[in-house]
């Protein structure tokens, strides 16, 4: 990879009020937020921030609710104009940049991806995802034929008509993401893209996003205020404090040479048992019995799959209990002709009170729940009950031994392999939302 | 004690004087202006009354059937039509109708496009809204005087009225509808690259879409409403009748008159709605 910078921000500052200037004096560097307001009656969004970015690098914007990580992003495509400062973007200052010439940068230049999709509702996937082609004044069989592949490249291949109210969160951000590519824009900007997913589909967008940049070789500047996700996705990871930026460097540096206390808190809980957690470990089950199911269809299910046991959901996909292929062959041996449901028979076949665990439960604690169970860890929703995936015992093993990060990125590897191929349960409409998703929106209010 | 009097606080004095000022200063502009509503009138008129009536209740069943889903809506909808024609005021119901439309024809032209200025600029938004409840409370009757002395009696007087009247809501509406457009669609379009020219049709107006029908709706009905009052300065129609029947204290005779204007109103109001409910729940 060339070392060529894409964006150099140098001496960046987006201040809120009436006289910004007071805000720029020396003696306010150190301030706090509060302290600034007070004297200055001005809010700073930004405060001097520097950061190059690589071309093909894939570079992360860190921080809490009002760090300033939204407002940083808006000003690389200037939807946000800052007080001062200059962003060079291969080697033009778009802050400088007139009306035309911005329109332009924004059309060939970048794409952004949004947190709340920022979808078009009154158009069909297809013409969401054509609408940067669209805007450009490209024709309509050109456009929609970029917009084709682009969205083949997501996976949404096949849902070109309908309407983004049809489709589940995680599907809405994937035509996000179509609307972006479609453009071949050189930089990609990602606004907490995954925030408002489920778990299970976050994670999976994640790898099939690492994927798609190997591929694509896009710069990616993506904001996000989970430090997983940072140090899952990012080459570098900018964090941000109040409008300051505190720390730049590799995901490796950032958990082991903290800049400073704040930084260290952040990251003190990062050791992989403290901060790695179900949601991030866990699979698709590769099978379900359902508790309508008698004993004869279970048992033919198990060995169709090759499998010695599986977890029994009901009809909510509630987990009831689990089912071994030695009992079940036992079973039906004894009560030949037996046509009751799993349900009905229950106690002797249906292995009950199985631990589990949540999904946002780190390493620590699954560790604990799993105990001496050989079977997997069923991650349950805390609400509703709901099975979301299962851990096993063997990727928790994993997870605490590898430090190393080779093996780590091969597992991962080998996970995307697998994700890959399950695109089923993103057909689910499931829009249950984190709690993250709140103090996530708040930012956005504020900003 | 009595109520002390600023004499030189005199708005009565002030209105009267502008008015002469205009008068006398603007004649070409105001005669200008008659003539090109007189000719969008008469067209309307033209269309109302040269279709005959059994067209127009056809018309009113299509509308029942395909805008709101529903043969039996259509058939109630001819069968007051016909009421109305049959109790002998078809021709005054199509003259109302034929003003009726002309004032909204002119309200859309003059109010959708304030409602977009009005979204775009925080100030003038400050400007227009006091202007708006004005235009809104003051009693309808008031516009009457006005519109008498600058278009003298007629048609053109009663609409310009009808028009002042009946456009607030449909600006109001246009400015709420675009500002309540989803700020991440349009930040979305703006981060593409789109022109706020881009960001108006692509966006903006299609989303804001509903909002501005029930604006249309609205206007319409206090088009409708007012046209009644606008038969005291001679525009011919229903609340000409309303008004002679007044006058004579014939109660049966204004009763039919404003039962065909309430029939009206039913018609209009429903099938102008149909076009406010969300198309994309029918597809």
């Amino acid at each position: 990879m060339s070392t060529e910078n894409i964006i150099e921000i140098q001496g960046l500052w987006k201040v809120f009020g009436k006289d910004p200037k007071r805000a720029f004096a020396p003696a306010m560097r150190q301030a706090t937020k509060e302290e600034m307001l007070e004297k200055t009656g001005c809010i700073a969004a930004l405060r001097d921030v520097n950061i190059e970015i690589q071309r093909g690098e894939f570079f992360i914007i860190m921080g809490l609710s009002g760090s300033g990580k939204s407002t940083l992003i808006r000003t690389l495509t200037r939807l946000i104009h800052p007080s001062k400062g200059r962003i060079l973007v291969k080697g033009q200052d778009i802050v400088k940049m007139s009306k035309e010439q911005l329109l332009d940068y924004r059309r060939s230049v970048t794409a952004m991806v949004f947190q709340h999709y920022g979808l078009f509702p009154h158009l069909s996937v297809m013409e969401n995802a054509a609408y940067g082609l669209k805007v450009k004044g490209m024709k309509k069989e050109e456009r929609e034929a970029k917009a084709q592949e682009a969205l083949i490249t997501v996976g949404l291949e096949g849902w070109e008509d309908y309407y983004p109210d049809a489709l589940s969160g995680g599907m809405q951000q994937r035509v996000g993401l179509a609307r972006a590519l479609a453009n071949e824009p050189e930089v990609l900007l990602m606004d907490e893209p995954f925030s408002g997913l489920d778990p299970l589909i976050r994670r999976q967008m994640q790898d099939e996003l690492v994927e798609l940049q190997d591929t694509l070789k896009k710069t990616i500047v993506f904001v996000t205020h989970d430090l997983t996700e940072a140090l899952k996705l990012g080459d570098r990871i900018a964090i941000m404090k109040d409008g300051d930026v505190v720390q730049i460097g590799t995901p490796e540096e950032i958990l082991t040479e903290p800049a400073n206390d704040y930084v260290r808190d952040f990251v003190q809980d990062a050791s992989p048992v403290k901060y790695v957690t179900a949601s991030s470990l866990m699979e698709d089950p590769t099978l379900l019995l359902y508790d309508w199911e008698g004993a004869n269809t279970a048992l033919h299910m198990l060995q169709q799959a090759h499998k010695s046991f599986a977890f029994v959901v009901d009809k909510s996909r509630r987990i009831t209990g689990l089912c071994t292929r030695e009992r079940l062959r036992e079973y039906v041996r004894n009560n030949p002709g037996d046509k009751q449901a799993l349900r009905i028979i229950n106690g002797d076949l249906v292995k009950k009170d199985l631990p589990t665990t949540g999904p946002d439960e780190v390493l620590e604690d699954i560790f604990a729940v799993a105990g001496e169970n050989p079977y997997p860890v069923p991650v349950v929703h805390p609400d509703t009950g709901k099975l979301l995936g299962v851990v096993r015992s063997q990727t928790i093993f994993e997870s605490m031994i590898s430090e190393d990060s080779e093996e780590e990125s091969q597992e991962m590897e080998a996970r995307k392999e697998e994700n890959k191929s399950n695109l089923d349960h993103l057909m689910e409409p499931s829009k249950s939302k984190e709690p993250m998703t709140d103090e996530a929106n708040k930012e956005g209010a504020q900003q | 004690m009595e109520f002390p009097e600023l004499d030189f606080l005199s708005v009565a004095k002030w209105v009267d004087s502008a008015m002469g000022w205009l008068l006398t200063n603007l004649d070409g502009f105001f005669r200008g202006i008659k003539a090109v509503i007189l000719q969008v009138t008469l067209a309307f008129e033209w269309i109302f009354l040269t279709l005959p009536w059994f067209v127009w209740i056809l018309f009113v069943i299509a509308g029942g059937r395909f805008l709101l889903k529903s043969w039996k809506k259509g058939l109630v909808f001819a069968a007051m039509l016909f009421f109305v024609g049959s109790v002998g005021y078809w021709e005054l119901a199509m003259r109302t109708m034929a003003l009726v439309s002309s004032s909204v024809l002119f309200a859309l032209l003059i109010g959708i496009p304030l409602g977009i200025s009005m979204a775009r600029r925080d100030g003038f938004e400050r400007v227009m809204k006091p202007l708006l409840d004005a235009m809104q409370t003051m009693p309808s009757f008031v516009y009457l005087i006005p519109a008498l002395m600058f278009f003298g009696l007629g048609r053109v007087p009663a609409m310009i009225a009808t028009l002042i009247y009946a456009v607030p809501p449909v600006i109001r509406l246009t400015n709420v509808g675009i500002r309540t457009v989803d700020p991440e669609a349009v930040e979305a379009a703006r981060a593409f690259g789109a022109t706020k020219r881009q960001i108006l049709f692509d966006v903006q107006l299609p989303l804001a879409r509903p909002s501005i029908m029930v604006g249309i709706n609205q206007t319409t009905m206090m088009a409708l409403a007012m046209v009644v009052i606008g038969s005291m300065i001679g525009a011919k129609g229903l609340g000409m009748e309303v008004l002679l029947a007044i006058n004579r204290i014939e109660v049966g005779r204004g009763f039919e008159a404003g039962l065909s204007i309430v029939f009206l109103a039913i018609i209009i109001d429903r099938l102008t709605h149909s076009f406010a409910i969300d198309k994309k729940n029918a597809s």
